[in-house]
Formats: structure tokens, C-alpha cells, sequence
């Protein structure tokens, strides 16, 4: 687990291949031309999904052909910029999204630090119960939680949506949490207690500036999670002005027989935009999936 | 679950000394901080779990709450009756083992494996391009792939550009569709998980291998892939336990149809509940969706075992 606090873990393969073969690799060799052509072609296959909703959104052709547009255009960007469309879905997924990953964030902390630094015969069977939990498919606790939901009119509510979402993604986040947090040295706390802090001192003040990657790997995971998600607004929410921009793409494709194409492409653009500049910034940081990888690797 | 809403209240009643007490009081005092997390996961997991499994074993429908009898095991034996139900098993089965199991795994290892011997350039595009596959949003990919495989799509284009024979793969092969875009959407989870794991793997170990004659091939299979195997079951169990309940992608691009050609159990049990109002037999679904989880998700605790305990 140590894999967690150490993330970039990208430069120690590139040297591999090199150190090992140094005569080799000077000279041409065919096996790796072969290699990066499979590569490429395997890439060019992966992109022209990508390549077509780039191409799409920018052209006034709307159709499903991959062509080069004649000319370009951002009518459908104008198209889908307005209340309805655009801002009033992306304002409810950041609300749904934000507080969620709030909530979930500030709860997995406070639950990693004892699970963290205690010895006590309850943290095992509770770091079992998190773990078995992280498994469990949540498609299929929807149905019950909508017949929980609407029990306790919770239907249709933004706040116990979102804190479902936190919920959620809270057995992942306190698992993430709590190994980042092992690899915080306790003696640097103890200063602090000696000194008089509480507990609650010693986690805002000493913890977790020194867990800050860790938290902004949970933060932006859970994020980008939540974001995505689909099937919890989908059942749990009704009404079409608090739908997220996650539910928005969909009726817009099963909305019409005849789907304007390159404004769904736009949209789906616009709404695509926050998580993949998240993702960026958190593998310029922290190696982005490759902290993940390690977290997963036990 | 009920150990964890149980647990902390239990601990430390067992000892008979003096100081039994205070210790207790100090443990609940410490296990404070847990209490948020211990409400939020009984609330909303531990919760909806109990009333699935309660709520499997009545008729209730979704006109109202109300009116739920205890039929015991009626939704169970139907289920098993049902040919919808047993065609959504059986597609469930081609989706779990078809895009996660070979797709996804076997994919995923492959790319790490090249990517290891390919120019630095080259694998920046890979990983870029893969990985961006997996940020997208659900929906949006599955949007993407609707496009992709629809009959005037990307994909017979480029199958006509190459004189092989298209056809309208969103009806006439769905599940193959639907298969192939999850490989599309979730490979680079695997793809990860095994660049990390090989850039562990110790160069003594591949160094040693090669002087004493090993060729690629066996310093492969004998030498890397052992020294890989936790990883490789770790993520076998992970991708199998999200490619269990993907809902998003398949209700986007085919919505379970043509007919039911490619109706998993997260389709159907959506179906059964929300278009048939049988919450119940919804539910029940649900619950066999849940156990098949659980145990798998028991596995997957055992291969990774709590390392300081």
C-alpha cells in the first residue's frame, strides 16, 4: 500500500527496457517498429469515436459519417448554450456534485484518522465491512432505495440525492483515505499532543497538510465519479429542472426521432470539458491513474 | 454491515478488570470521528440492502407501498421461469466474461506489455488516447459508441473504406456492440493497473532471466506474468464487479433491444420495476444482482488481505 503515498511511479519504466539491453536498443531493431505500428493502429481506432464528436459539433452537416466538414461552424455551440440546455444542467450537476463530494470528502477524513492511527478490536471487521463494501454493485440497491425514497418522500429532493451519491462513494474514498493517511509518520503528531492539541488540531493541523495529494486524489476521484454518474439522478430525480447534465444528454438523444446531432455533440463536449481538465491537472500532478493503480494493487 | 453499526458499542464489555470502563469509554471516545461515515453507510447502503432483502419476498408494485404482501419465494421461482429473465442471465454472462474477462483484462495487459517496448511518444498516445476513452462521462461515451456502431456510423464507413462487408451492428449483433464498448470505455482501468504492476516487477529478476538465455517470450510468461498474478486477480475481480452493473452505456446505445438482444440484469431488473411497476420482482433481481456481487466481492477481500494485521 506504501504504492499510494509515492504515486509517479511513470519515469521507473521508461528506463527499464533501456538498462537492460543497452547494445540492443541502439541498434534497429524490427520487433519495436512492429510494436509502435500495432500501437498506432490501436490508437487510431480508439480516437475516431473522439475524432467524430470533435468533428460533429463544429459541422452543419449532422450525420453519423466520419467526414472532414466543409466549413466550420459553432451554430451548434450557440445552439446549446442557453439555460434550458446547458447552463441550468450543468449548475445542477455541480451543485449534486459538489456537495456530494463534499460531504464525502470531509466524512472519509474523519473516519480514516482513527481507522489510521488505532489499534482496536473493532478496526478490522470495519475496514472488512468498507473494503466488501467498495464491491458492491450500486445499480442494484436503486431500486430499494427509490421505495426507501419514496417511503420517506425523499423523491425528487437534490440534498438526499446528493448525500446518496456521497454514500456511495464514501467506501472507496475512506479506503484511498485512510492508506494515504498510514503514510503520514505519527511522530510528527506527537509533538503536537504534547503541546496540548486534540485530536481535531492534530488532523487540520498537522495531518492533513501533509496528506494534501492524497486529498486532492480522493477529491477529484470522487468527483469525476459522481459527475459520470447516470443511474442514481435517473431514478432518484424527476423533475426536468433539477435533472443533472448527466440524465440531459440522454433525453436528448431518446428526445427526438430526428436528434440534432451536432448540438448533442456540442453538449456532450461541454459537458465532457470539466472532468477531463480535472483528470489533466491530476496526472500532471500525482501520475494521475497510476496513484490509482497502486492503491488497487494490495 | 451490521458489524459495522454494531461494533463500536460492543467493544470492551467482555472485560471484567477495573480499568474496563475508562478503556471502553476511551475507544468509543476515539472511534468518534467514525460516527458520520457510520451513519451516511447505514442510511444509504446498509438500509436499502435490508429492504431489498425484504422486499424481494413480497408483490409489491410501484402504484403503492401500501398494498406489499409477503409471497415468499413466488419472485424467485418465477424468475427462474421466466425466459426474460433467464435470457438477461445468460446475455449478463456474455457481457461479464466477453468485455471484462477477455476484452477488458486481456486487452489491458497487452497494451501494458507493448507500451513497455514501444517509443516514448507512441505510448503518451496510447495512454492519452485510452485513457480519455475511460474520463469520458457514461453516457457520453455511450453516445459515442451509438454513433460509432449505428448503420451510416464511423464503423461501416471504415469497413467500407476497406471493402469488408458492413452491416447494422446495433440490431443485428447488439450485444457484440455493446461488448466491444465497454472494452472501448473500461480497458484503461486494466491498462493501468498492469503498467504499475509491471513497472514493479524487479529488473534483477528479468535481468537474471535474460543471461541465462531467456527469450522475450519466456521471460513473458515465466518470469513477469507470476510475479504480476495478485494484480492480475485484483483487477479480474474489480473490472468483473463494474462490468456487473453498467447500466448507463447499454441503456444509451440499445436500451436493451432490439427486443431483448442485449438486456443485462441491470436492464431488466430497471424494466421489470420502473416499466412493469413490479418494484418487487424488480427487487428481487436486484438481490440475486447483490448476492452475485457480494460473493464476489468477498474474493476479492480475501486476495487482498489487510497487510498489518
Amino acid at each position: 500500500m506504501a504504492a499510494v503515498a509515492t504515486p509517479p511511479a511513470t519515469s521507473a519504466g521508461h528506463a527499464a527496457p533501456k538498462t537492460v539491453t543497452p547494445r540492443r536498443s541502439r541498434r534497429f531493431r524490427p520487433s519495436r517498429v512492429v510494436i509502435n505500428a500495432v500501437l498506432l493502429a490501436v490508437s487510431a481506432l480508439y480516437v475516431l469515436p473522439l475524432v467524430w464528436m470533435l468533428l460533429a459539433s463544429v459541422s452543419n452537416t449532422n450525420s453519423f459519417r466520419l467526414t472532414m466538414p466543409s466549413s466550420l461552424t459553432l451554430d451548434n455551440f450557440d445552439a446549446v448554450l442557453n439555460i434550458d440546455t446547458t447552463y441550468r444542467p450543468m449548475l445542477n450537476s455541480l451543485l449534486l456534485c459538489g456537495f456530494g463530494t463534499a460531504v464525502t470528502v470531509v466524512v472519509s477524513v474523519l473516519a480514516a484518522y482513527p481507522l489510521s492511527r488505532y489499534r482496536s478490536r473493532v478496526r478490522r471487521p470495519f475496514l472488512y465491512t468498507i473494503l466488501f463494501s467498495t464491491g458492491l454493485p450500486i445499480t442494484a440497491v436503486m431500486i430499494p432505495v427509490y421505495s426507501m425514497f419514496v417511503q420517506v418522500n425523499l423523491i425528487d429532493s437534490m440534498p438526499a440525492t446528493a448525500l446518496f451519491l456521497a454514500a456511495s462513494a464514501l467506501p472507496f474514498g475512506i479506503w484511498l483515505m485512510k492508506n494515504f493517511m498510514d503514510g503520514v509518520p505519527v511522530v510528527l503528531e506527537e509533538a503536537a499532543r504534547i503541546d496540548g492539541a486534540n485530536t481535531m488540531q492534530v488532523l487540520w493541523r498537522v495531518v492533513l497538510p501533509l496528506m494534501r495529494p492524497g486529498v486532492v486524489v480522493v477529491t477529484i476521484f470522487t468527483f469525476i465519479g459522481m459527475w459520470g454518474n447516470f443511474f442514481v439522478p435517473f431514478i432518484l430525480l424527476l423533475s426536468p429542472e433539477k435533472l443533472p447534465a448527466s440524465v440531459s444528454v440522454f433525453t436528448f438523444l431518446s428526445a427526438h426521432d430526428q436528434t440534432q446531432y451536432g448540438q448533442l455533440s456540442a453538449f456532450s463536449l461541454l459537458y465532457s470539458l470539466p472532468v477531463v481538465l480535472l483528470y489533466l491537472l491530476l496526472s500532471r500532478k500525482l501520475g494521475g491513474g497510476f496513484a490509482l493503480g497502486g492503491a488497487l494493487k494490495g | 454491515m451490521t458489524a459495522l453499526a454494531s461494533a463500536p458499542r460492543g467493544t470492551g464489555t467482555r472485560r471484567p478488570s477495573r480499568e474496563a470502563p475508562a478503556r471502553a469509554v476511551r475507544t468509543l471516545l476515539r472511534g468518534l470521528p467514525t460516527l458520520p461515515a457510520v451513519v451516511l453507510l447505514a442510511v444509504f447502503l446498509a438500509g436499502p440492502i435490508a429492504y431489498c432483502v425484504y422486499y424481494a419476498f413480497t408483490d409489491m408494485q410501484l402504484t403503492g407501498a401500501s398494498g406489499a404482501r409477503f409471497i415468499g419465494l413466488d419472485n424467485f421461482t418465477r424468475a427462474f421461469r421466466d425466459s426474460d429473465f433467464l435470457n438477461a442471465v445468460k446475455l449478463t454472462l456474455v457481457f461479464v466474461v466477453g468485455s471484462a474477462v477477455i476484452g477488458q483484462n486481456t486487452f489491458g495487459l497487452a497494451l501494458a506489455i507493448l507500451m513497455q517496448k514501444a517509443t516514448k511518444p507512441v505510448r503518451a498516445l496510447v495512454n492519452g488516447v485510452v485513457i480519455a476513452a475511460w474520463v469520458l462521462p457514461e453516457v457520453v461515451a455511450g453516445y459515442l459508441m451509438y454513433a460509432f456502431f449505428y448503420d451510416q456510423g464511423s464503423l461501416n464507413s471504415l469497413l467500407d473504406a476497406l471493402h469488408l462487408p458492413a452491416q447494422n451492428w446495433l440490431y443485428t449483433m447488439p450485444i457484440l456492440a455493446v461488448c466491444l464498448a465497454n472494452v472501448w470505455r473500461g480497458t484503461a482501468f486494466s491498462m493501468m493497473v498492469f503498467t504499475a504492476a509491471i513497472n514493479d516487477v524487479p529488473q534483477e529478476l528479468t535481468e537474471a532471466a535474460e543471461m541465462d538465455g531467456a527469450n522475450p517470450w519466456q521471460r513473458l510468461w515465466r518470469v513477469v506474468l507470476p510475479v504480476i498474478r495478485p494484480s492480475i486477480l485484483t483487477n479480474l475481480m474489480l473490472i468483473t464487479l463494474q462490468t456487473l452493473s453498467v447500466f448507463g452505456l447499454i441503456y444509451t446505445m440499445t436500451r436493451g433491444g432490439p427486443g431483448n438482444k442485449s438486456e443485462t440484469l441491470p436492464i431488466f431488473m430497471y424494466q421489470q420495476a420502473f416499466q412493469n411497476s413490479l418494484i418487487g420482482y424488480g427487487t428481487a433481481i436486484a438481490l440475486v444482482l447483490l448476492v452475485v456481487g457480494a460473493l464476489f466481492s468477498v474474493v476479492y477481500i480475501r486476495l487482498l488481505k489487510l497487510e498489518d494485521d
